[in-house]
C-alpha cells in the first residue's frame, strides 16, 4: 500500500468560539454522562459477580415445563383479545380528536394546542399505570387491561393520525373549497383517502405495540399471560416461567409478522 | 354577464390588485396574460371567493353574488374553478373527482355510505362525456395521464353548472401537445354551453391563438383589454415590463408584425 496524503475536511461549527463550541459540548455531555452512571449505579463488578446467580436462574428455567401449556392457551388469547378491543376503543377515541389536533384543519391554534397538549397526556402515562388505574375503578380483570390499552393508544393513534393529516397535499382540498363544499364531505372526500395508508400501517404498528403490552398486563390483574407469568415466579416455578416467556415470545413475534405483513401490502 | 367592479386585494403592505375592472360575457373565452406575481391568479381566487377581497362586487347576470363582506360557501357555486395542479384526489376514482362538482348539497350521511342520487351520477358522466374520458370513470384519479386529469379538472368544474369557469394557468405543467388539447376542450365547452371561462395564462402564444379577448394584468392593474389582433409587441412589452424576446412578435396577429398566424399555423407543421 503507498502512502498518500489526507487532508482533514469538515468546517468548524459557526459562532465565535469555533471549536470551542465543540469541545464545551463534549466536556458538557462526559459530565452529563458520568453523572448518569453515578446516578444508575452502573458497576462492572456488581455485573461480573451477578452472573452465576443468574446462571443459575437460567439452570432452574430449563427444560421448560411443556405440558404448562395446556394452562397457558387461555391467557395467551386473552392477551390477544385484549390487544383487538383495545386497539379498537384506541382508534375510536383518535379518530373525533386528530382532525382538530392537525394544524391545516384545526379551526383555530388553540383547539390545535389543546388538542395536542390532551393526546400527549394520554400517551405520557404508561400502560401499566392506566391498568392500575382502571383496575382500581372497575375491578380486575381483562376490560381494564383493554381501557388502559385504549387511552395510551389514543395518544399515540391521535398524534400520528393528525401528523398524516398535516402531510396530505391541500390542492384537492382547495378544489372542495372553491366548489363550496362542506367540511364533512371534504374531509370524507378528499382528506380520508390521502390519509387511509398511513392510518392503517399506524393502526396495525398500535395493533403489535399492544399485543406486546397486553402479555405483561397480567401483572397488574389487567387480564392475559402476564399474570401466569408472575404467579409462576413468586411460587418458583421456573420452568412454568419459562415456558410462559416462549409462549409471550412467539406471540410477540406473529403480532410483529403479521403487522408487518399487512403494513407492506397497503404500501 | 359576469362583472368584476373595482377589484382591490392587498397582502400586508403589498397591492396585488389595484382597482380592477372586468366583464366577460356568457360563452366568451376571455385571456388573461400577464407575469407571475401580477396578480392573476389573486384575481381568480377572489373571483371565487376562495380569498376575501378587500374592495369591490363581483356581478353575475345582474346579481351581486359577492361583495367586500361576503364570501359565503353557496356563493362559490356559479364560480367553478381549474387549477394548475389539476388538485384531482389521486386515490378516488375519476368519477367520484368529478362529483366534487356537485356536492354541495347532497346528504352528508348518503355520502358516507357512498350513496350519490343517481342524477348527479348522470350528470357527472355527461361532463366526462364532453372531455370524453367516460371511459376512465372508474379508473383512479393517479393512473391517469397529466393531460387527461386536466380534462377531469375541466369536468368537475362543467358539473358545477357555473356561469363562469375560472381557470388558473390550466396547462402550465402540460406540454405543449397536450396543452393545447385541454385549451381545446376548454373552448369547445365554453361555445357548447354557453359558460364564460376566464383563463390565466403566461404564454402568448395560447393566448393569441385561444383567446377571443385578451385583458393583459400587470403589477395588479389592466394594462390592455382587447382583441387579441389588437395586441402589438409594444404592449406585450408592456405586460410584461423588461422582457427582451425580439422575436415574441412572431405569434401576434397584430396587423403591425411581420408574420401573420397562417404563417405560424405552417411552421408548426413543418
Amino acid at each position: 500500500m503507498s502512502m498518500t496524503r489526507h487532508t482533514f475536511l469538515m468546517n468548524p461549527p459557526r459562532g465565535r468560539l469555533g471549536w470551542g463550541t465543540t469541545w464545551l459540548w463534549g466536556i458538557g455531555a462526559a459530565i452529563f454522562l458520568a453523572w448518569s452512571a453515578e446516578g444508575a449505579q452502573i458497576s462492572l463488578h456488581n455485573l461480573a459477580s451477578g452472573i452465576p446467580y443468574m446462571w443459575d436462574f437460567l439452570t432452574r428455567m430449563l427444560p421448560p415445563n411443556w405440558a404448562f401449556i395446556e394452562r397457558l392457551w387461555g391467557p395467551a388469547l386473552e392477551s390477544l383479545q385484549v390487544a383487538v378491543w383495545g386497539t379498537i376503543l384506541g382508534v375510536a377515541l383518535a379518530l373525533p380528536v386528530c382532525f382538530f389536533a392537525a394544524r391545516n384543519l384545526s379551526p383555530h391554534p388553540v383547539v390545535f394546542q389543546a388538542m395536542r397538549q390532551i393526546l400527549n397526556a394520554m400517551r405520557g402515562i404508561n400502560e401499566i399505570i392506566l391498568a392500575l388505574i382502571f383496575v382500581a375503578a372497575i375491578g380486575l380483570g381483562p376490560f381494564a387491561g383493554v381501557l388502559a390499552l385504549a387511552v395510551h393508544g389514543a395518544g399515540m393513534l391521535g398524534k400520528f393520525f393528525a401528523e398524516a393529516i398535516e402531510d396530505i397535499d391541500e390542492g384537492p382540498l382547495e378544489a372542495f373549497r372553491s366548489a363550496g363544499v362542506g367540511r364533512f364531505k371534504m374531509i370524507l372526500f378528499g382528506v380520508l383517502p390521502q390519509v387511509l395508508p398511513a392510518w392503517l400501517g399506524t393502526i396495525f404498528y398500535r395493533l403489535e405495540t399492544n399485543v406486546r403490552q397486553a402479555t405483561v398486563l397480567g401483572m397488574v390483574g389487567a387480564g392475559g399471560i402476564g399474570f401466569e407469568l408472575v404467579s409462576s415466579m413468586k411460587l418458583f416455578k421456573y420452568q412454568d416461567t419459562a415456558m410462559c416467556i416462549l409462549v409471550i415470545l412467539a406471540l410477540v413475534l406473529l403480532a410483529d409478522l403479521f403487522s408487518s405483513r399487512v403494513r407492506a401490502m397497503i404500501r | 354577464m359576469i362583472e368584476i367592479k373595482g377589484l382591490a386585494k392587498s397582502y400586508g403592505e403589498r397591492r396585488v390588485l389595484k382597482n380592477v375592472d372586468l366583464s366577460v360575457q356568457a360563452g366568451e373565452f376571455l385571456v388573461v396574460l400577464g407575469p407571475s406575481g401580477a396578480g392573476k391568479s389573486t384575481l381568480l381566487r377572489c373571483v371565487n371567493g376562495l380569498i376575501p377581497l378587500d374592495r369591490g362586487e363581483i356581478v353575475i347576470d345582474g346579481r351581486t353574488v359577492r361583495t367586500a363582506e361576503l364570501g359565503r360557501r353557496e356563493a362559490r357555486r356559479p364560480t367553478a374553478m381549474i387549477f394548475q395542479h389539476h388538485n384531482l384526489v389521486k386515490r378516488l376514482s375519476v368519477l367520484k373527482n368529478v362529483l366534487v362538482g356537485r356536492m354541495p348539497g347532497m346528504s352528508s350521511l348518503l355520502a358516507l355510505l357512498q350513496i350519490f342520487p343517481a342524477a348527479d351520477v348522470e350528470q357527472a358522466m355527461a361532463c366526462l362525456r364532453r372531455v370524453e374520458l367516460e371511459h376512465k370513470a372508474q379508473v383512479r384519479g393517479d393512473q391517469i395521464s397529466g393531460g387527461e386529469q386536466q380534462r377531469v379538472g375541466i369536468a368537475r368544474a362543467l358539473a358545477q353548472e357555473p356561469a363562469v369557469i375560472l381557470a388558473d394557468e390550466p396547462v402550465a405543467s402540460l406540454d405543449p401537445k397536450t396543452a393545447r388539447t385541454v385549451l381545446g376542450y376548454l373552448k369547445r365547452i365554453c361555445k357548447d354551453t354557453g359558460i364564460a371561462v376566464i383563463c390565466n395564462l403566461h404564454q402568448v402564444d395560447y393566448a393569441v391563438e385561444f383567446g377571443e379577448r385578451i385583458v393583459g394584468l400587470s403589477d395588479g392593474a389592466v394594462v390592455f383589454d382587447g382583441a387579441p389582433e389588437r395586441l402589438s409587441a409594444e404592449i406585450v412589452h408592456r405586460i410584461y415590463p423588461g422582457l427582451e424576446d425580439p422575436g415574441i412578435a412572431r405569434v401576434l396577429r397584430f396587423q403591425g408584425g411581420r408574420q401573420g398566424a397562417a404563417d405560424i399555423a405552417l411552421a408548426a407543421r413543418a
